[in-house]
């Protein structure tokens, strides 16, 4: 029963917990969901399920932009349709000449693996998808793509556009999936430097540009080299352009040289992207073999 | 609905669906993809620091709570990130709620820039704590344009409140 004042009557007896007792719950459970979901990622699940309910919410979001943007395409100018036609024209006729070399390259290729007795490479497999946003996180770099699991796209797999590496997928939901971006500050990519096959860790420097981290102060990378996936990781490829470094800084008073890198692909430019598929994985690391001090091993071999 | 010296109209009690209606709204407007400034107002916070004030026996804590999961899973960020951010936000809310209502709306705003401002500070130290870059200041103007938005939401939010204007020689008030 309503009194004048809009009140309900005044609750005597059963108020509940105060309002700082519930305040306390509260922020411990937050506390526990943030400590679960960043140091343990248990709450996958949990996004999952939450996420049948807010993908409604997402696409009555996006409606009204595709809309606009749907608009803009259909009046942007004959001249600039031209001019994208031309440029497409001239690259498939570029493509087309070495795509008709690599049939033969790859049959050629595979018997000389075999020659060898060299595992064979793994053929690509890819899905084309769209990049529909960027995630308003501000604190990550993150893109939504509008495939998800029901086309195939999986957890981990590597994104790239038609340059080079652009991220990778970190989670997926029913219909849709998220592409942590290289620019990302915690996403890292094995790399090698293609002049001297010198390995390293690229990570994303937080402000739009790659980091290779990790590398000793006096290691041997110039300005222009060019890094691509060393494949080490079992998920990339090796051999995927993913950057040309462009900064040195060697500071002798700290123990690793700080590498910047401007990245090949336009990380964030692009819409359409290429997800590819899983690659095989990589032999098992060997079991480690049981320690024998080295005496009794000589002995064994002398008998 | 509760009673201020200055308020010149009696206002309807408030219909709960209407106020499922606002957040859900308020998050719609959230997930709109902007792009990457971060500076745009939080429409569910502001929405809900004004429900928290208005009705604090209808909204609080846990309502802020469960509006801050969703926006987690909408914003793809650190689950618990706006829960945390929003429970606070609520709680303040709640405890201004009896005070904030005597003043005008221009004064009002100037009582929830800080709460607004500290939800923001909370989310902010959750992700720098986590390990993310700082996002820069320009994050913090969300706060004093949703402060500006205050006094049009505040008219927006009450309108299906305002009682039909009718004369009626037998109603006492």
């Amino acid at each position: 029963m309503a009194s004048v004042a809009g009140h309900g009557p005044p609750p005597f007896f059963k108020r509940g917990p105060a309002p700082l007792a519930r305040l306390l719950t509260l922020l411990i459970v937050c506390l526990v969901l943030l400590i679960a979901d960043l140091r343990y990622r248990y709450l996958e699940v949990l996004r999952q399920a939450v996420s049948v309910v807010t993908y409604p919410i997402q696409m009555a979001a996006y409606g009204p932009v595709e809309l606009a943007r749907n608009v803009s395409t259909y009046f942007s100018s004959v001249k600039a349709l031209t001019t994208e036609n031309a440029e497409l024209t001239r690259k498939q006729v570029e493509v087309a000449g070495r795509l008709l070399r690599q049939d033969g390259i790859e049959q050629e290729n595979l018997r000389l693996r075999a020659l060898l007795d060299m595992k064979a490479q793994q053929p690509v497999s890819g899905i084309v998808a769209e990049i529909l946003y960027n995630t308003r996180d501000t604190f990550s770099r993150r893109v939504i793509l509008n495939k998800g699991m029901q086309h195939g796209i999986d957890t981990g797999q590597a994104v790239v556009d038609d340059v080079g590496v652009i991220g990778q997928v970190t989670r997926s939901y029913p219909l849709q999936a998220e592409v942590t971006l290289l620019t990302d500050k915690d996403q890292a990519v094995p790399v090698q430097v293609t002049r001297n096959a010198l390995r390293a860790v690229m990570f994303g420097a937080g402000n739009g540009q790659l980091e290779l981290r990790f590398l000793a102060a006096n290691a041997d990378v110039q300005v222009g080299d060019t890094v691509v996936t060393s494949g080490l990781d079992g998920i990339f490829l090796p051999g995927l352009p993913v950057a040309k470094v462009v900064r040195i800084d060697r500071d002798s008073s700290y123990t690793f040289a700080r590498i910047l890198c401007q990245a090949a692909a336009g990380i964030e430019q692009h819409r359409t992207v290429l997800v590819l598929g899983n690659r095989e994985p990589l032999p098992q690391v060997p079991q480690e073999a049981p320690v024998r001090d080295v005496p009794a091993k000589t002995k064994k071999g002398r008998r | 609905m509760q009673p201020t010296h200055s308020s010149r109209r009696i206002l309807q009690p408030v219909r709960p669906w209407f106020i499922l209606f606002t957040l859900l709204v308020a998050m719609t407007l959230n997930a709109v993809p902007f792009g990457r400034f971060p500076g745009f107002p939080d429409w569910a916070a502001l929405t809900l620091a004004f429900w928290c004030v208005r009705e604090p026996l209808k909204v609080g804590m846990l309502t802020a709570f469960t509006v801050g999961i969703l926006m987690d899973v909408i914003d793809g960020a650190v689950m618990g990130q706006h829960a945390l951010a929003y429970v606070l936000l609520a709680y303040f809310a709640g405890q201004l709620s009896r005070r904030v209502l005597w003043f005008g709306l221009l004064q009002q705003s100037l009582h929830i820039l800080p709460l607004l401002l500290l939800s923001q500070v909370a989310m902010v130290i959750t992700r720098l704590m986590a390990g993310a870059v700082f996002p820069g200041w320009w994050y913090f103007a969300g706060c004093f344009l949703a402060a500006m938005l205050w006094t049009p939401l505040n008219y927006l939010l009450l309108l299906p409140q305002f009682r039909p204007v009718e004369r009626d020689d037998n109603r006492p008030i």
